[in-house]
């Protein structure tokens, strides 16, 4: 039976009708074989263009659509809805691009309008030998993992855990708090970060339905959206968990410390450790490297004075597997080592420090109990405050890291506030775009702190003091400032493993490193891979308010998911007839998506419906021909090239 | 770096140049300095900023970056006209004139007013004029400030004047007030409390 | 009948003694009544800013606490004047701390202020107490389509004021256009003469006096009115150096408001100061006036 096709030409208001003559290629379509009406609107996509395509798929019995308008980008899945409601599937509806492939690129009107005539050519010769697809759907796993126990995963595991939802909580460190709980006081209101974050803290790790998994990492994901398989490596504590009351009494018996990694190597911790009190859990672990114990054999101190009974030595690592419906990727940031900079004088020159050091000094928990010092001891008269080391710059990171003006003028007010020390903030540019922000700038230059706008080239020692070079670009000078004690405004970059784990969850990275968003206004929190989504710095440097309102929106998107309780699987994938399939094996290795299987006892391969994205690698690889890629079919394909070339000559002969 | 073997001075232990913005913060007008966000929007407006050695903005920029000589001994305040067209648009809203007759003050003060602007003659000419008499006699006031500053240029002012005095606006008599007293008495006591010359 | 103390200022008894006579002229039939500050003392201007910080709120000060006691509010025509005393009063507002040192000075003359005097502008006072209707009202010999460019200057609505807008000001093109005169379009109307600058830096000056007389002069103002006497001192009688150093023509007569609000109220032009222009506005006018000047 010959197909009763519908074509369906847009305006698009002046945006195809300026260049393409659309009465002329409405004509032209009528003439087509198979086209039972053709009709010209001018934007196809609203209700009544809408309308229009159901009315005549009812009234006249139509089971093609063909619409030449936009990208399919833009409304494939619009029309594609409009033919299933008139009871059409979605499958035997074509999209001919006769915008962006035409009147946006060809700019004289009789070219335009005979390649739009082209293109519908190709559209309508294409469908007649489009078949219908079953879509399928698949149920969802309705748990999530979240991988990250930073201000962003915590805030993204409290909404899922609340909304009724499982949520696994993996974290690499002892403890949750990431990077914030680190932080003395935050922008711009001067909330005492801990004050803040602890609540929550304490809401995850008491939240019937998280399951915090700290000091763990995240081995194997394998699976799809909706149904993820995760192994998780919960490294040995060597306190049970089930045991350990907390109370503290085994850090403070071991006689053996090692550098704090919280207090960024400015204080000391004990072998046995919790890594600050207010960690959660609040469960220690014994470092290895360095407990007498694991490198000698002795001491067992921590075991002598265990009330509770909880040290065990003879702990090993657990592996766990746990199913998830989705992942949210939330691993933070490291912050940048200034080291390399070598003008600077990181490490070289005393009392040059990191932003992440000097948070740690003004902390009244940190390693100096707020006090605000210098090598020797004494509380420095005079502060330089470098903007942007390592950000916006070609040799290290060449974006913005956007939270380092706010926080470099945070610790002038903090040591303004605490000292009265003199502060000057070299900067370049000053970035204050956020809630509030202004307003703390303006806060900040009536206490008095000196704003210098200059990148400084160097410091350098001199009689006891840190000399900072530098033009003063306002005043037109040179200046050479003697300080105390200088800090870097150090940038926040991707994580060491980015790439690992990168790969771990098959997501993409963009340039600066960071994870990849699947697009940056329409879906910043998603990833290309379906069921993986992002949040808070991992995907790019921001601030604590927009990390959390980032968290939140993976969560929604997550709990969408849940909502809903099933996938949707696109049917536009490969299949493979075991038939003719030889067992050759070459598609297996070719599949971006590790979609196809191997069967053994068949001796055939198998493509996972859910996996495959039908890219049709396989398809065109498969020296049997045995695959076959569904909606893009050989005989799909080349009727579409049929229909561009109909119009030269000689006239192509159908295959 | 150096120039001439001279260097540049290193500020913080001797040359410590923060001090001079403090002292002009303490001052009753001074204080907006510190709310400068350099964005230059009142050199723009200013008209009379093409005579200045140094833009409004440029002179607060210099006054923080210690320049304590460069910034007094400079015209810039002197062709202040105090029209108040930066104060309206300062997004900050610092009023600039203000701002700079405390500069004026303070480079009389330190005696390190530019040699080549007239204006704190006058200034004091009429300064006197009041303390003394309770009101400003023109022709009194332009005949002892062009002796003090530049007699030459008396002359090209002379038709303005003739055609001023022509036309009965130049009282050749200077007035005075009855509370001669509590002028001096005022003056007395200010200049006891706060000292200023 | 209206009563305020009156504070002409220096210039407005000697080189603007027209804006004087005419102030006084047009009070009577507006509805107000002028009483002259007894013994009042020049206000001193920006001069004493850079001299005594202390002086230059204390020497204009006396003429406040004067005022005070009569319990009127204090009008001044003078535009300078009128921003020196809004200065003592803002800067009492605003710095707390300098009330006792300005007590202490004021004692010592046996002088006392409590902030309570409220200082207007004459234009002030006709705008919002008399009011456009009721001059308009009053009128009896319209301006008939005489052009005139207004003169805001750049002390009287800047840097704050109620009634007007600092940088596009036009509560006085409404009176005028109710009196029949046609308001020119004026971009420099608020914008500065050079003030006192004059003397202490003529050059400059005069390239502010000659961009404000081009600005009116291209939009085809036949006249300028002023409210300032050393906006008319400047643009009036230095309107012969700007000539003859700019190889202009200008022939601008620069009128008071109160001048031409008296032609408007019908009041014999011979006690309106004409005479007292350097440029004549006695061509200008002779066609806009019920007797000539």
């Amino acid at each position: 039976m010959k197909p009763r096709i519908g074509v369906y030409i847009c305006h698009c208001g002046a945006n195809i009708a300026a260049t393409v003559d659309v009465e002329a290629v409405t004509e032209f379509a009528e003439g087509l074989d198979s086209v039972v009406v053709a009709r010209d609107y001018k934007f196809m996509c609203s209700d009544p263009g809408q309308n229009m395509i159901k009315e005549d798929i009812e009234n006249l019995q139509l089971d093609r659509v063909v619409v030449a308008a936009c990208s399919p980008q833009m409304h494939e899945p619009t029309f594609r809805r409009v033919c299933e409601e008139a009871g059409l599937n979605r499958y035997l509806f074509q999209q001919a691009n006769i915008r962006e492939h035409c009147s946006w690129v060809v700019h004289d009107k009789e070219q335009a309008t005979k390649k739009a005539k082209a293109l519908v050519s190709s559209a309508v010769r294409r469908v007649a030998h489009q078949e219908p697809l079953e879509v399928r759907t698949v149920p969802a796993t309705p748990s999530a993992l979240i991988v990250g126990g930073g201000i962003a995963g915590i805030q993204a595991a409290l909404d899922i855990a609340d909304a009724g939802y499982k949520v696994y909580l993996v974290e690499r460190d002892p403890s949750i708090g990431g990077h914030m709980i680190q932080l003395d006081k935050t922008f711009p209101t001067l909330d005492c970060s801990a004050c803040i974050l602890t609540p929550k803290m304490s809401q995850v790790g008491s939240h019937p339905n998280i399951e915090l998994m700290t000091y763990s990492e995240v081995e194997e994901v394998s699976g799809y959206v909706g149904n993820f398989k995760v192994k998780i490596r919960k490294k040995p504590r060597y306190v049970d968990e089930s045991k350990c009351t907390g109370c503290g009494v085994c850090s403070e018996k071991c006689p053996w410390t090692a550098d704090s990694e919280f207090d960024m190597g400015l204080g000391k911790r004990k072998a046995i450790y919790t890594p600050f009190p207010q960690a959660v859990p609040n469960i220690p672990v014994i470092d290895t490297e360095h407990c007498v114990y694991f490198q000698k054999g002795t001491c067992r101190a921590c075991e002598k004075f265990c009330e509770a009974k909880a040290i065990d030595f003879e702990q090993t690592e657990k592996l766990v597997e746990v199913d998830v419906g989705a992942i949210i990727v939330a691993t933070g940031y490291d912050a940048f080592d200034p080291s390399p900079i070598y003008q600077y004088g990181y490490k070289r020159l005393d009392n040059v420090i990191t932003g992440l050091e000097f948070e740690r000094l003004c902390n009244a928990a940190g390693p100096t109990g707020g006090r605000i010092s210098l090598n020797g001891g004494t509380e420095p008269k005079s502060v330089a405050i470098i903007h942007c080391v390592g950000s916006r710059d070609q040799n290290y990171h060449e974006y913005c890291s956007r939270v380092c003006c706010m926080y470099s003028m945070k610790f002038a007010h903090l040591v303004r506030d605490k000292m009265g020390a003199k502060v000057y903030e070299f900067y370049t540019d000053l970035r204050t775009a956020g809630k509030g922000y202004e307003e703390f700038y303006n806060r900040v230059l009536e206490e008095g702190v000196i704003l210098v706008r200059s990148r400084p080239p160097e410091v350098v020692s001199e009689n006891g003091k840190l000399i900072v070079q530098c033009e003063d670009t306002l005043a037109d000078c040179q200046r050479r400032i003697a300080v105390d004690m200088v800090i870097l405004s150090t940038a926040l970059q991707p994580r060491a493993d980015a790439e690992e784990v990168a790969r771990l969850f098959s997501v993409s990275r963009s340039a600066d490193g960071f994870f990849l968003e699947k697009h940056p206004k329409l879906a910043p929190v998603a990833t290309m891979t379906d069921g993986i989504f992002l949040a808070g710095c991992a995907q790019s440097p921001k601030d604590i308010p927009d990390t959390v309102a980032q968290a939140s929106a993976a969560a929604a998107a997550v709990l969408s998911m849940f909502a809903k309780g099933t996938i949707e699987v696109e049917a536009a994938t490969s299949v493979v007839d075991e038939e003719l399939c030889s067992g050759c094996k070459t598609c297996v290795s070719l599949c971006p998506y590790n979609a196809i299987s191997f069967l053994e006892d068949k001796n055939v391969a198998e493509i996972n419906d859910v996996l495959c994205k039908g890219c049709g690698v396989c398809v065109a690889a498969c020296p049997a021909g045995a695959i076959t890629g569904r909606h893009f079919t050989d005989k799909q394909i080349l009727a579409e090239i049929e229909g561009l070339l109909a119009d030269t000559k000689p006239p192509l002969v159908a295959v | 770096m150096s120039k001439n073997g001279q260097q540049i001075a290193v500020e913080g232990y001797s040359v410590d140049g923060y001090e001079f913005v403090e002292e002009i913060a303490s001052e009753p007008g001074g204080e907006s300095i510190l709310s400068c966000a350099q964005c230059g929007t009142c050199s723009g407006s200013c008209p009379n900023v093409l005579w200045m050695d140094h833009s409004p903005r440029k002179i607060i920029a210099l006054a923080r970056a210690g320049k304590r000589e460069e910034v007094l001994s400079s015209n810039s305040m002197w062709c202040c006209a105090t029209c108040h067209l930066c104060t309206v648009r300062c997004p900050k809203g610092i009023e600039m004139p203000e701002l700079m007759h405390v500069l004026e003050w303070m480079a009389i003060r330190e005696g390190l007013v530019n040699g080549k602007v007239s204006a704190p003659a006058m200034q004091r000419t009429l300064a006197n004029a009041v303390r003394r008499q309770g009101r400003v006699h023109e022709l009194g006031l332009m005949g002892r400030f062009f002796l003090r500053t530049n007699p030459l240029a008396a002359l090209k002012m002379a038709p303005v004047g003739l055609k001023l005095l022509l036309h009965g606006r130049l009282p050749l008599r200077a007035e005075k007030i009855e509370g001669t007293d509590q002028l001096k008495a005022i003056v007395k006591e200010a200049q006891a409390i706060g000292g200023g010359k | 009948m209206k009563q305020y103390s009156y504070f002409p200022g220096c210039s407005v008894q000697s080189t603007a003694v027209a804006y004087d006579v005419s102030v006084r002229a047009i009070s009577a039939s507006l509805g107000i009544e002028l009483i002259d500050l007894e013994d009042w003392n020049c206000c001193g201007t920006t001069a004493y800013s850079s001299i005594d910080r202390l002086e230059s709120i204390a020497i204009p000060c006396r003429n406040l606490a004067l005022a005070e006691k009569k319990g009127l509010d204090l009008v001044t025509p003078c535009t300078a004047c009128y921003r020196t005393f809004e200065r003592v009063n803002s800067h009492l507002r605003i710095y707390p701390f300098l009330k006792p040192k300005l007590d202490r000075v004021l004692a010592a003359a046996d002088l006392e202020y409590h902030g309570k005097v409220k200082v207007r502008h004459l234009v002030d006072v006709l705008l919002n107490d008399v009011g456009v209707k009721d001059i308009a009202s009053k009128a009896v010999s319209p301006l008939q389509g005489l052009k005139v460019a207004i003169y805001y200057g750049c002390l009287l609505v800047r840097p704050r004021v109620a009634f007007d807008d600092p940088e596009n000001p036009q509560s006085l093109d409404r009176l005028l256009e109710s009196l029949g005169a046609e308001v020119v379009p004026f971009p420099d109307k608020a914008r500065c003469c050079g003030g006192s600058l004059v003397i202490s830096n003529v050059g400059l000056a005069l390239s502010l006096i000659a961009q404000i007389l081009e600005s009116a002069h291209s939009n085809g103002a036949e006249c300028i009115v002023t409210v300032c006497p050393l906006c008319q001192l400047n643009l009036d009688a230095y309107q012969g150096m700007v000539n003859s150093r700019f190889g202009t023509r200008y022939k601008l007569p620069i009128v008071f408001l109160s001048q031409l609000l008296g032609t408007a109220l019908g009041i014999e032009p011979r006690t309106l100061g004409f005479e007292r222009s350097i440029v004549s506005p006695e061509k200008v006018l002779a066609g806009h006036l019920q007797e000539g000047v």
